[in-house]
């Protein structure tokens, strides 16, 4: 055993510094990152706050840049969400109800559905796009590209969102209720129809709107599909061509601006709106999961 | 049950869908060309079918994306997970939040109009063309950064507390504790995020459809246009193009090869994740 | 005196060897006389040990504001083993991790009165907890080796403290303290969790002794373990003794009465608060605490009726 005759506690200066050195590299590092985010919101609000006019929402795309709106997009982007919608909340809460309370975690196949599942969630969206084309658009069903055709493919891409949302909305509902339904004599359908659900509906809120959110920025899969970009009317029906928000951003973003014709405020305006609408929503959520989040 | 195989089905008719085209493709072109030819000009006359400069160019991209996400994200998460006060964490964390959840095309936009012409053309002079793979790059690796955060801080978080006090216990500092013992521990966690946030990296489509242009290049030069496989789907499928024509195999033939790379590079990130969720008995 | 001694010497050296005290116990009955009550339950004249290394002066810890133990005053002696008893909940777990200042990284904890090491106070603003951690050891409750190889858990204390010499030497030399190096000299390189879990408490040990410390703090280390792993590991405490000064919280009064010099006993009071609180009622000579404890509640504890 050494001697120590020195008092104790005393930290070598080099060693002190390091320690405060890493902290400080660590937080410029975060620091770069809430930088970039504040500077892009801080310039597509310069870009498009502007332009973001009553007008703006009212007109329909046109040649004349300054006569040019977002009306048909804005539309578009609303029926293809509730398309998406009406499609992943029954597929999506069937397969979570289905993996949480009848699967059989041991067997090979459920677990071959949740690899599945994992992969889906992480397929790049484009190629969620060439599935559309091929098999709904063309192909099989031969849709055509029109706004169901649309609907769907956005549903398939954040199907994997709301099934893992509702799955822990599911697997929070304690086993006691599960049990206390059964004890009375129900059978496992009403327990998941009467008790279950309903306790589960608020998560389950939360992830559909989330991945309402999520699809609602897509533009690869549509591009792919065949939304169209130059639209001059609202929806008609689901076997309506269509545009969407995000598709005419980017139809204005890429077209080339000259002096008569500047497409660039449109596409930044595009894009506040469109921001907004995702703030709107994730708030919804927000609020949603904090209002009913209850404590077992 | 029926509901469930809807995700089975998706993946079984992507698959399929892809492979389907593909094998036609294949009847026309050459594997060979195809995946060892270095000039892409399909739509041209002559045509030639070689894949390996979209390829390329993904991976470029890619990588200078990861050059950012990796020191930025893993930052981020050893702040988050060992250093931050829950009132900082409440500024961090929802920041992150936001920034993944803003749409890709909202990160080209400030790709092309802002960060290209603005910060790259002042830093590096006008070497920089408009579309360029270093802006589309570095972008990209913003985009990433939360991917790579919270699952690096997840796994950090879930390194158990005796290991850090066993750690101060002999007597190592903070700096030492975290970085010898929690990020050794957390290893396999922190590998799963980077391997999943360069899957997303290459499967990003809009950023590089609108900042990093739309020549393919069989080089290396980021500061000159470089076009990705998504690019490539995206530009191709976006004027109407018949069913059949060699043009339109085209789309499913890099598609393909986008969905094999990203799948591989999946199943290698859940394989660390489950590793990661064992280690501790 | 000297004619007492004879009488009783070899009686008294069996004893010794049997219990491995170094001191025979005759020697320390020239200090002071026993059963004085005095403030607090304290014996006035509480027999101190020949050398302090620690001092403590009415040290109070307390947890968001709320008192976790009070008024704990008292000498730990060098070179000797130092048993922290008493029934669950009376800060004992509290008390020695303010030894080495590990109470610091829980939030909202608070340290009061003095703790003199070496006559220096532990917790001026001038002293670096990281520091104090290198010369005061801690082994925990449940072993927690790093998710290494055993020879890079041994190899980390001294990596981290720039430590010089030879690092297989140094790993070497650890684990033979730690009677551990036989079992495992032939798989240096294996993850350490592949061994069981005394094995696992040793390799804490010797962890521990390659950073070379003064003092080696235990809290609970044999709660997890089986009774022969615990037998070792009493065994080592006891060789350790002569170059360590060691604290040992347990709860387990037959391994206090076996390896330690001096015992402390804690209880817990309760106030008109309902507030629970630990205090030390009494420390001296663990065969003193045994045998003829001055306090009731130590009897009563030491006897088995309560606790």
């Amino acid at each position: 055993m050494s001697a120590h005759a020195q008092p104790v506690g005393t930290p070598s200066a080099k060693n002190r510094a390091k320690d405060r050195g890493f902290v400080i590299g660590l937080l410029l590092c975060v620091g770069v990152s809430i930088l970039l985010l504040g500077v892009l919101l801080v310039d597509i609000v310069a870009d498009g706050a502007g332009n973001l006019t009553w007008n703006f929402i009212t007109s329909f795309s046109s040649i004349n840049a300054d006569q040019s709106g977002i009306q048909a997009a804005f539309w578009g982007t609303i029926w293809l969400m509730g398309v998406c919608a009406l499609f992943i909340v029954p597929v999506g809460v069937a397969t979570a109800v289905y993996l949480e309370e009848y699967a059989d975690e041991t067997r090979w196949y459920n677990r071959f559905i949740e690899l599945n599942i994992q992969n889906l969630a992480a397929v790049p969206s484009i190629v969620y796009g060439i599935l559309g084309l091929a098999f709904l658009v063309r192909g099989p069903l031969s849709l055509g590209p029109v706004i169901l055709a649309g609907g769907l493919t956005l549903g398939l891409l954040v199907l994997p969102v709301v099934i893992v949302a509702s799955r822990e909305a599911i697997r929070a509902v304690p086993p006691s209720i599960r049990e206390g339904s059964m004890a009375l004599g129900a059978t496992q359908w009403q327990t998941i129809w009467r008790q279950v659900l309903p306790a589960s509906i608020p998560g389950i809120a939360t992830g559909v709107i989330l991945a309402l959110a999520r699809a609602i920025g897509e533009t690869a899969p549509l591009i792919v599909i065949g939304a169209a970009t130059f639209i001059a009317f609202n929806p008609e029906g689901l076997d309506s061509a269509f545009t969407a928000m995000p598709i005419q951003i980017f139809d204005w973003i890429t077209r080339p601006s000259n002096d008569v014709n500047d497409y660039r405020p449109l596409a930044a305006a595009g894009i506040l709106l469109l921001m907004i609408m995702l703030l709107v929503m994730n708030s919804v959520a927000i609020w949603l999961r904090n209002r009913y989040e209850q404590k077992w | 049950m029926l509901a469930a195989f809807i995700s089975v089905l998706t993946t079984t008719l992507i698959v399929i869908s892809l492979i389907e085209e593909t094998i036609s493709f294949f009847g026309e072109v050459g594997i060979g060309d195809y995946l060892f030819g270095t000039e892409w000009a399909p739509l041209f006359e002559p045509a030639s079918f070689g894949v390996l400069p979209l390829v390329l160019g993904t991976l470029v991209v890619s990588a200078v994306a990861m050059l950012v996400a990796v020191p930025l994200g893993l930052a981020a998460a050893i702040y988050l997970a060992e250093y931050a006060r829950p009132a900082v964490r409440k500024i961090i964390k929802p920041t992150l939040e936001v920034l993944a959840g803003v749409p890709t095309i909202v990160f080209g936009y400030f790709a092309l109009t802002f960060f290209t012409p603005e910060i790259l053309r002042a830093i590096l002079g006008s070497d920089v063309a408009i579309f360029n793979g270093l802006s589309a790059g570095i972008i990209i690796g913003f985009l990433i950064v939360p991917t790579v955060a919270s699952i690096s801080e997840d796994s950090m978080t879930a390194v158990p507390q005796s290991l850090r006090e066993g750690s101060f216990g002999l007597g190592a500092s903070k700096l030492q504790t975290t970085m010898r013992v929690v990020f050794p521990a957390a290893l396999s966690g922190i590998v799963a995020s980077v391997v999943l946030g360069f899957s997303r990296a290459v499967g990003e489509t809009m950023v590089v459809v609108i900042a990093a242009g739309l020549s393919p290049q069989w080089g290396v030069n980021v500061l000159q246009p470089m076009e990705t496989m998504t690019a490539f789907i995206a530009s191709t499928a976006k004027g109407d193009i018949a069913t059949g024509t060699i043009a339109y195999k085209t789309i499913f033939a890099v598609g393909t090869t986008l969905f094999v790379i990203t799948l591989i590079m999946n199943l290698i990130s859940i394989r660390f994740v489950r590793k990661y969720r064992q280690v501790y008995e | 005196m000297a004619d007492r001694v004879t009488e009783h010497d070899e009686q008294r050296t069996e004893e010794t060897e049997q219990r491995g005290l170094t001191q025979p116990l005759e020697l320390r009955s020239a200090h002071g006389d026993s059963s004085v009550p005095a403030v607090d339950g304290m014996p006035e004249a509480e027999r101190r040990p020949r050398e302090a290394i620690f001092s403590l002066d009415d040290v109070m810890v307390s947890y968001n504001r709320k008192p976790a133990v009070r008024g704990v005053t008292f000498d730990i002696g060098k070179n000797e083993i130092t048993a922290l008893i008493g029934p669950s909940g009376c800060g004992k777990s509290t008390l020695i991790r303010c030894l080495n200042r590990m109470n610091d990284l829980i939030p909202g904890a608070k340290v009061e009165g003095k703790v003199l090491y070496h006559g220096q106070d532990l917790y001026d603003s001038a002293v670096d907890a990281v520091e104090v951690r290198k010369r005061i050891g801690m082994v925990f409750q449940k072993p927690n080796p790093f998710p290494k190889s055993i020879y890079d858990n041994i190899a980390f204390g001294p990596r981290v403290l720039g430590m010089k010499g030879n690092m297989d030497e140094l790993v070497e030399q650890a684990l033979t303290h730690a009677v551990l190096w036989d079992e495992v000299k032939d798989r240096l390189k294996t993850n350490a969790f592949g061994m069981s879990g005394g094995q696992q408490q040793r390799l804490c040990i010797a962890r521990c002794l390659a950073v070379e410390p003064d003092v080696i703090l235990m809290d609970e280390p044999c709660s997890a373990l089986d009774p022969i792993s615990t037998g070792k590991i009493e065994d080592l405490m006891l060789n350790l003794k002569n170059e360590y000064s060691i604290v040992i919280v347990t709860h387990n009064m037959q391994q206090a009465a076996r390896v330690s010099d001096r015992t402390a006993f804690f209880t817990v009071e309760l106030s008109e608060t309902e507030e629970r609180t630990g205090r030390v009622v009494e420390i001296d000579d663990t065969e003193k605490i045994f045998t003829n404890p001055s306090d009731p509640r130590t009897e009563a504890y030491v006897t088995g009726k309560v606790g």
